[in-house]
């Protein structure tokens, strides 16, 4: 068997010798200049240009009709609503630049293909049209600047709620910690040399703040319509807390606290009502489907957005969004710090 | 005024002198294919060498776009190239995956892009175009291959590593990077690449003095820095950036592996990880994220600077007219290498650097966009009522202007802080930086070895195989990338080993399979380009003299591999580059030594 695809790609190296050595005699006798373009290879360039453009664009919007309603479903926090927005109208923006230019371009690519009858002009300058393209594009780019910083000042001002819910997300590899600062409202301090078992996000164990801390995995809730003020860390690598659903996102940086806060719109429950969720929901579940996998629904999800290692691709965590009485009683069936560690 | 006169005539009374050198004698294979200094030799062992760690680096953006497709399909040519440790039964390991995400980027961002396309195109055209005899040092110019060679090897042999290669993505974030325990790839892998980047960056500053040097003092006589070809002055410009910018990352690189080897706190603190605290304290892991993209975003302009470069000689070339905007283009080119260096934080908007900071980054960052957009007008201007000659290098040129737009505009997204907190680190990312710096700088790179394959290897290459190799490379180029932004909006993180893990984004199953499907025929495609380029070296037709009926000085040297580049005296310039179809002349080019006109004007002006 191995002689005989040795004997094969042998006879396919001869084979194709030989009609390159035709070839090659077949162009000692023609003796023309074969690495100049023709008139009719041009043509032919110049014309695929053009098709390549017409279909370029064409699918750029086949594939808006094809995926766009399979992208994330509308915020679900009041910040969220304005990066909404602020996005649909640049996206907008680029798209008509990209648009135009690239129909520019694949038009004069087919227009001015080369013939042997025409001379080029001889066009090397213009300040009035170069001064036109720097302060049209100046003029867009003070407008996406300006309500860009706008919003982004907004996002990330210091919470200005007298009791915002606080909610600390520690992340290791590769999972996930919620910790609730309990009834006195404060988060207790932490300590990394003191992480252990029953102590997996490194309490100090010798500040009282601590003891009535609540920690959660696997999934964590917080209200609708109230304000929840983030805080991050991590145990080991830069983890990154991705909310996408709500636009949010920090990253976990080791020795480090950093800060998000958002406030939800809309419950779990409200969003698995949404028809835009409800549409999505039914193609994944079509899919899922023919994967022979069980129908799911909708989870707001935590997500890691920073390579952390072998599982970074598997670290998430159920978010759930409810009405504030529903929370706090969830609340209150979970166990405190002082609790788990007595265990 | 009267030193730089002295410098000129002495450097005029030398060339006699100078020549003698480069005539001497007979050379050893060993000093002609091995360790030489010519020029032209350092400049195909460059494109040879980058060649082979492209196609590397292709074969694992295959693989790991076959697990995405595909997740957990069994594919057993993976363990019948690399063997088990890359995944048992042929479906790939978690680790492997990001082993090969990591080294993928590595070897296309620095050693195909930066070395390859500069090391290619500064060391063949600088002298050529210059009208020099060589560079300024060409000792340091052979020890700059060199020490990219090794560092290349370097980075090929971590693969061979048990434990595997570095594994923690091309931007080695510690701690990610700086703890073995964190992953398999944080091991020797990651110590190997540490090493390699660090050679390698002593091989680019070295060449990088010595393009800047060789521009500035071995220009021939009436080459004015304002006559000199758009390559010219793009090779120039993105040596600066390289010259300030790379230093960082030595710098950066170098305190890693002390992290690493001596047990400092430069980027560590408060660390608990393989069942224990770490003693580290004090460092922080943001320090090396700003160093790393203090080199890391100007690197972006390093690889799409030169591409810029050689299209605008390309495109003014097969239009058949002179480059629109010759002065603006080299104002747009400086200014965007001005403002690389002032931008580096819109990678981390979200890293919980101040929110403040963040501001003016996005304002400086969107800046960039009006020197890019003066560029990509003017290209579109070159070209408008030209009579474009397609050539290989003319398609993939418009390709770049494509591309170069396309991928330009999300830039306008990410570069606002608070859109790049749903889109940052997503496929949204993905897209955007492989169209506008990895697509325009490949197909840069492509034009350019359509363009100046006679000036390397003195024949010519098959056009209608380039025809080819260009349209499936163009179509499956943006059939691979264009689609990675619909899953960036619906919120897919980049380096995910699979996205099917869990339900959210079933829905778009069909995105990550046209991309695979994609990949792989471009993957096929570049098999043509890899059989035309060596056919060619060997069996294509000898190169003419002017074969694109160019204007540049190296089409005017004897289409021959000599030492000193023209025998006898060297060219003399009376004008710029770019007098395509100039009124009044008979052919539609005039080359930079024909004398001007009485009357006529320079660098675009005329009567």
């Amino acid at each position: 068997m191995k002689l005989l695809i040795v004997l094969a790609v042998v006879l396919f190296i001869l084979a194709v010798h030989q009609l390159l050595k035709v070839i090659e005699l077949a162009r000692e006798i023609r003796k023309t200049k074969e690495w100049e373009p023709t008139d009719s290879e041009n043509d032919l360039m110049g014309t695929l240009m053009l098709l390549f453009g017409i279909i370029f664009l064409g699918m750029f919007f086949y594939q808006i009709d094809r995926w766009y309603d399979k992208t994330l479903p509308p915020a679900a926090s009041e910040h969220g609503k304005h990066i909404d927005e602020l996005m649909f109208w640049n996206l907008i923006l680029i798209s008509f630049v990209f648009v135009v230019v690239n129909a520019l371009l694949f038009y004069f690519a087919y227009k001015y293909r080369g013939n042997k009858n025409r001379k080029s002009i001889y066009y090397a300058d213009n300040s009035k049209l170069e001064m036109l393209w720097t302060i049209i594009p100046a003029s867009a780019l003070a407008f996406i600047i300006t309500f860009g910083l706008k919003y982004w000042n907004e996002i990330t001002a210091p919470s200005e709620e007298k009791n915002p819910i606080v909610v600390e997300l520690y992340a290791k590899q590769f999972d996930w910690t919620a910790r609730y600062p309990g009834k006195d409202g404060k988060l207790g301090s932490t300590d990394y040399r003191q992480i252990e078992g029953s102590n997996p996000v490194g309490l100090d164990t010798t500040d009282k703040a601590g003891f009535d801390d609540i920690l959660v995995k696997n999934e964590f809730h917080i209200p609708v319509g109230r304000e929840v003020v983030f805080y991050f860390r991590s145990r080991d690598v830069i983890h990154s807390a991705f909310m996408p659903h709500f636009r949010a996102q920090m990253n976990c940086v080791p020795g480090m606290v950093t800060t998000f806060k958002f406030k939800p719109t809309k419950t779990t429950k409200e969003m698995r009502q949404d028809p835009y969720v409800q549409n999505l929901m039914k193609q994944i579940n079509e899919q899922r489907s023919k994967e022979g996998k069980e129908p799911v629904e909708f989870d707001y999800t935590l997500l890691c957005n920073k390579i952390c290692g072998a599982s970074h691709y598997n670290m998430q965590m159920k978010i759930v969004v409810e009405t504030e009485q529903e929370y706090n009683e969830w609340l209150r069936q979970q166990k405190s710090f002082k609790t788990l560690a007595s265990k | 005024m009267e030193t730089i006169n002295i410098t000129n005539k002495e450097l005029h009374a030398q060339e006699h002198i100078d020549l003698h050198r480069y005539e001497d004698h007979e050379e050893s294979f060993i000093s002609k294919y091995v360790f030489s200094q010519d020029h032209k030799m350092i400049a195909r062992q460059y494109l040879i060498t980058a060649m082979v760690m492209a196609v590397i680096a292709m074969i694992m953006s295959i693989v790991f776009r076959l697990q995405l497709a595909w997740p957990g399909e069994k594919f057993a040519f993976i363990n019948w190239i690399m063997g088990d440790k890359w995944g048992k039964d042929g479906i790939l390991d978690p680790n492997a995956y990001l082993t090969l995400v990591t080294m993928h980027g590595t070897i296309m961002v620095f050693f195909l892009l930066t070395g390859g396309l500069s090391g290619t195109f500064s060391n063949l055209l600088i002298p050529y175009q210059i009208g020099a005899r060589d560079m300024a040092s060409p000792f340091i110019n052979m020890l700059s291959y060199w020490f990219f060679f090794l560092s290349s090897l370097i980075m090929v042999i971590s693969l061979f590593l048990p434990d595997g290669a570095a594994g923690p993505g091309w931007t080695v974030y510690p701690p990610l990077s700086a703890l073995p325990e964190a992953m398999p790839g944080s091991g020797l892998g990651m110590d190997l690449w540490l090493v390699s980047m660090a050679l390698f960056i002593a091989s680019s500053l070295m060449g990088g003095l010595n393009y800047i040097v060789t521009i500035l003092n071995y220009r021939t006589k009436g080459m004015k820095m304002t006559r000199l070809p758009l390559t010219i002055w793009a090779f120039l410009i993105t040596a600066i950036i390289g010259l300030l910018s790379f230093p960082v990352l030595l710098s950066a690189a170098l305190l890693l592996l002390s992290d690493r080897l001596l047990g400092t706190s430069f980027y560590l603190s408060d660390i608990y990880i393989g069942g224990r605290p770490l003693d580290y304290s004090g460092g922080s892991p943001i320090l090396f994220e700003h160093l790393f993209w203090f080199l890391g975003h100007p690197e972006v302009y390093i690889v799409l600077v030169p591409a810029l470069g050689i299209t605008s000689e390309i495109i003014a070339n097969v239009s058949r007219k002179p480059i629109f905007g010759y002065r603006a283009m080299i104002g747009s080119m400086l200014a965007i290498a001005f403002l690389s260096f002032i931008v580096w934080g819109h990678h981390m908007y979200v890293t919980g650097m101040n929110p403040f900071l963040g501001s003016v980054f996005v304002f400086t960052t969107l800046l960039i966009a009006i020197p890019s957009a003066v560029k990509a007008f003017n290209y579109l201007t070159t070209l408008w009522k030209g009579n474009i000659q397609y050539t290989p290098a003319a398609l993939f040129s418009i390709g770049l202007v494509s591309s170069f737009v396309t991928g330009g505009v999300t830039g306008i997204i990410l570069a606002d802080s608070t859109l790049d907190i749903t889109v940052h680190d997503t496929y949204f990312v993905v897209g955007h930086f492989h169209i506008v710096m990895g697509l325009s700088a490949i197909f840069g790179m492509f034009a350019g070895v359509y363009h100046w394959f006679p000036k390397l290897y003195l024949r010519m290459m098959n056009k209608k195989l380039g025809y080819l190799h260009f349209w499936l490379t163009f179509i499956s180029a943006y059939g691979v990338f264009f689609p990675m932004h619909f899953l960036g909006l619906a919120g897919v993180p980049r380096r995910y080993y699979t996205n099917s893990e869990f339900p959210m984004f079933d829905a778009l199953y069909d995105v990550n399979v046209v991309i695979t499907i994609s990949a792989i025929i471009g993957a096929l495609a570049q098999l043509i380009f890899i059989f035309n380029f060596f056919y060619s070296m060997f069996r294509g037709p000898k190169a003419p003299q002017n074969p694109w009926k160019a204007n540049g000085l190296e089409w005017t040297n004897p289409v021959a591999n000599i030492h000193g580049n023209w025998p006898g005296e060297l060219p003399v310039v009376h004008r710029w580059a770019y007098d395509y179809s100039k009124p009044g002349y008979e052919e539609d080019f005039v080359p930079q030594t024909v004398p001007l006109k009485e009357g006529e004007l320079d660098g675009g002006g005329h009567h």
